[in-house]
């Protein structure tokens, strides 16, 4: 049904949309049925399957889009950095309309009431099941990684509980990134674990610089032979702690990707994908500058696409995050080139779809010795709980709220983490509900002292990271949360300009470069950092109140173009 | 320091005509010369200034070192192997000492 | 108002939750050092004198942000053939942005076959990295590429 005849044409000549969507026979209908969802022409002799940051949400969940995701440069208004109304414009889908509830954060709540929650890994397998029992022989499964990170059981079995629901469902390789944050030991035997490939071809020792996993997988689908080559986060070590995998270095390494892409066609490959976790922006840099990649699915930036983006002669598959959608996309590969495709990031609605009964069973299993914790009421909130967005979500108001309170700190910081599931108003906050949005393996709240300038410099790094129209020197994640300050960022300019007109929320005054100000903050990568997890004192602040309306710890103003 | 050892990388074998690539570590502080100790004096300078590598006596490359190299220099290049010999490779320090390795090549084929 | 440039950041901030210096401990001391343009432009004129270097042929791989300042790995490579009368001679490292400009200099001949070498290198701040090659026929070629030395993201 999607065929490359149905190019768009973009602004920028090297991109093109493809694909119409199926938003309006969607719209049409409130009630969603498992074969609405299915439904798919097929096309050719491959089918590619696609999760990627799934956050180790085996359940489904609430998740709000962002309704801020500033492009800046070349791809400024180009998807996925779209929002709202724009986005729903660019893709054809009806306000009100299911899939505006899945892809945007449009009239969320009340389409959220409506439509359900999406995701579970139990609906996936559903549909993994019936798509390859479609296309016997022709599927491949791949996991974008992010997968072992995001929850507490994940958190207290170092993603064992992943690795044994992949087992089960049957992925057929996987690359990473925050499955580092368990350490060089732990990542060796999760290695070991998997039993299917683990892919990180941009991974090199530190000592002597030579490959540390396996780069490329190779598998016979169809009559064709498919090389996948794996592509870990490039600043893991950046923006993770680099103490835990201190022989480990990273990169985008686009020199080695291009090497692995001639080694695998000289193989005798015809079909090359790329299984990354670069983020969007960088994958699609890459593929106008490396030559023979076919496809690249891409993760990290948890950009959900409706329709397959081309560049040059490869095509980029936004996935989203979550478990919220499963990626097909049907390929005829012949004489080593895509003749045609056919694509559609499905919505798992967990309403419509039938929990495949081994996988439920299984997630019960993994969920049982920890259930009594994860379903611990704190409290519950008035308002809408999210994080996802370049700038304050209002999980992180409550966060910094707690820290600030509880630490008895002037300013709070808190990472700009892409990842954390969303909360309806008049929801219970269980504890499983805070994990989702701190369970990590440095969650440790410190509390220090630092100059205004200090602090400016913190926030004007970290918005280089987002904002550098170079999307190589990007770091991923969002802009870093605070509570207690407030700071009008422009984001056009360069490192050092974008932020002005800091101001201590406590007394309205600017922010002094000189004063030295007590700052409490969690997710450290420093080595030794002291102080509670930031769940405790978080669950705390809640248990105290027990409704949460949601604080305006911080304040940002935003300019763009 | 006098425990330092360089450490090689370098084929067995190769084919006559081959570019075969050597890598080298050697554990060295590299001591740039600008840090103070905790009295506040002045750290003397004290790196690896050179190294060279030769094949059976006849120079291949040479590397001169400032204080920017960092910690346990790493360097790595490539050598055409035309006939089997003797890779012999030194590493000059600050204080006179120089450390050797040297590591066979025979040519097969 | 006397805000520090964010280029020229040398405090080691410890438990920074967005993330950390990769500066600190062994290496360069701990005081303000800016990009001096000068100082490597000097140095430059004083390994090539007055010759004007040409852009192109030379390869300089360094990650776009390091992972840590005290050791980035780089790997030059220049194209050429490598034959006696047609070679590299030799490359230079130089660094804006360090206290000393000069980072090293290697020297290549026919025997190298090939005009490439990797090491790792000291990074005191975010700054440009420049490769410059002279070939035996007198001719001199340079690139540049910066290299970001961050305090951290917050890690997607």
């Amino acid at each position: 049904m999607f065929s490359r005849r149905d190019l768009i044409a973009l602004a920028a000549a090297t991109a093109a949309i493809v694909g119409p969507g199926r938003a309006a026979r969607l719209a049409a209908q409130d009630r969603l049925s498992e074969a609405d969802l299915l439904a798919f022409k097929p096309v050719g002799n491959v089918t590619l399957l696609h999760i990627t940051d799934l956050h180790a949400q085996l359940l489904p969940v609430w998740f709000r889009e962002p309704s801020t995701n500033i492009g800046v440069g070349e791809v400024r208004g180009l998807p996925p950095h779209l929002t709202g109304e724009a986005f729903l414009e660019r893709f054809g889908i009806a306000r009100g309309s299911a899939e505006a509830y899945a892809f945007t954060d449009q009239d969320f709540v009340e389409l959220a009431r409506r439509f359900g929650r999406l995701g579970g890994l139990d609906r996936i397998a559903t549909l993994v099941k019936a798509i390859r029992a479609e296309r016997p022989g022709r599927t491949l499964l791949l996991d974008g990684g992010d997968a072992m990170q995001g929850s507490w059981v994940t958190l207290q079995t170092k993603g064992a509980d992943i690795v044994r629901a992949y087992r089960a469902l049957g992925v057929d390789a996987m690359t990473a990134h925050w499955e580092f944050t368990y350490g060089t030991e732990r990542v060796k035997e999760i290695v070991e674990e998997l039993g299917f490939p683990f892919l990180a071809g941009n991974v090199l020792d530190t000592e002597w610089e030579e490959p540390v996993f396996e780069s490329t997988a190779y598998f016979e689908r169809g009559g064709v032979k498919i090389a996948v080559i794996g592509q870990a986060f490039p600043y893991t070590p950046v923006s993770n702690p680099r103490w835990m995998i201190p022989n480990w270095s990273f990169g985008i390494r686009e020199e080695r990707v291009a090497q692995h892409v001639e080694k695998a066609r000289a193989e005798g490959a015809q079909l090359v994908v790329l299984l990354s976790h670069n983020g969007f922006d960088v994958d699609r840099k890459l593929a106008s500058r490396v030559a023979g990649i076919d496809v690249i699915l891409t993760g990290h930036t948890h950009d959900a696409l409706p329709q397959v983006l081309q560049v040059g002669k490869t095509l980029l598959v936004g996935t989203g995050s979550h478990g919220k959608f499963l990626a097909r996309l049907d390929l005829d590969v012949r004489d080593g080139a895509i003749k045609d495709f056919a694509f559609r990031l499905i919505p798992v609605f967990s309403d419509a779809i039938r929990p495949d009964r081994e996988m439920a069973q299984l997630i019960e299993e993994l969920r049982a010795p920890f259930k009594a914790e994860l379903e611990r009421t704190l409290g519950y909130t008035k308002d809408l709980l999210y994080r996802r967005g370049n700038f304050q979500g209002t999980w992180d108001d409550l966060i910094c709220a707690a820290i600030l309170e509880q630490r008895d700190a002037e300013i709070a910081l808190s990472p700009g983490f892409r990842w954390g599931p969303s909360l309806l108003p008049n929801e219970p906050i269980r504890m499983e509900d805070l994990w989702a949005q701190t369970a990590i393996t440095y969650p440790q709240v410190y509390r220090i002292t630092m100059t205004g300038a200090q602090l400016k410099d913190v926030l004007e790094d970290v918005a280089d990271n987002i904002f550098n129209p170079d999307p190589y020197y990007q770091g991923g994640g969002d802009m870093v949360r605070v509570g207690g300050l407030g700071f009008t960022i422009d984001v056009e300019q360069p490192i050092g300009r974008r932020i002005s007109e800091l101001t201590f929320l406590k007394t309205g005054a600017p922010i002094d470069p000189e004063r030295r100000y007590v700052v409490a903050g969690w997710a450290s990568v420093n080595e030794g950092t002291e102080g509670p997890p930031v769940w405790e004192l978080v669950a705390r602040y809640i248990e105290e109140r027990k409704e949460i309306a949601v604080p305006r710890a911080g304040l940002v103003r935003v300019k763009s173009a | 320091m006098t425990d330092i050892k360089p450490r090689i990388k370098v084929p067995k074998t190769a084919k006559k005509g081959e570019i075969v690539e050597i890598k080298t570590l050697v554990s060295h502080v590299m001591e740039t010369g600008q840090r103070k100790d905790a009295q506040g004096n002045t750290i003397p300078r004290r790196i690896i200034n050179r190294f060279t590598c030769e094949y059976n006596g006849k120079p291949v490359c040479e590397m001169i070192l400032h204080p920017a190299i960092s910690a346990n220099p790493y360097i790595s290049f490539f050598l055409k192997v035309e006939e089997s010999g003797t890779l012999t490779m030194a590493w000059y320090d600050d204080d006179g000492s120089v450390y050797k390795a040297e590591s066979k090549i025979e040519v097969t084929g | 108002m006397n805000w520090s440039s964010a280029a020229n950041r040398r405090t080691v901030i410890k438990g920074m939750g967005a993330g950390a210096l990769a500066i600190g401990g062994i290496g360069w001391a701990i005081e303000p050092a800016r990009a001096d343009l000068a100082k490597a432009e000097k140095l430059l004129k004083e390994l090539i004198g007055a010759k004007v270097p040409q852009e192109g042929k030379v390869r300089l791989e360094m990650p776009q942000i390091a992972e840590n300042g005290q050791t980035v790995p780089l790997t030059v490579s220049v194209d050429s053939p490598m034959t006696p009368d047609n070679y590299c001679k030799a490359i230079h490292i130089l660094a804006e942005g360090n206290p000393e400009a000069g980072v090293c200099t290697f020297k290549f001949t026919p025997a190298s076959g090939r005009a490439e070498f990797s090491t790792r290198m000291r990074l005191a701040q975010t700054q440009n990295v420049w490769a410059v090659a002279e070939m035996s026929d007198g001719s001199v070629w340079m690139t540049k590429t910066e290299v970001k030395v961050t305090i951290g993201g917050c890690g997607g």
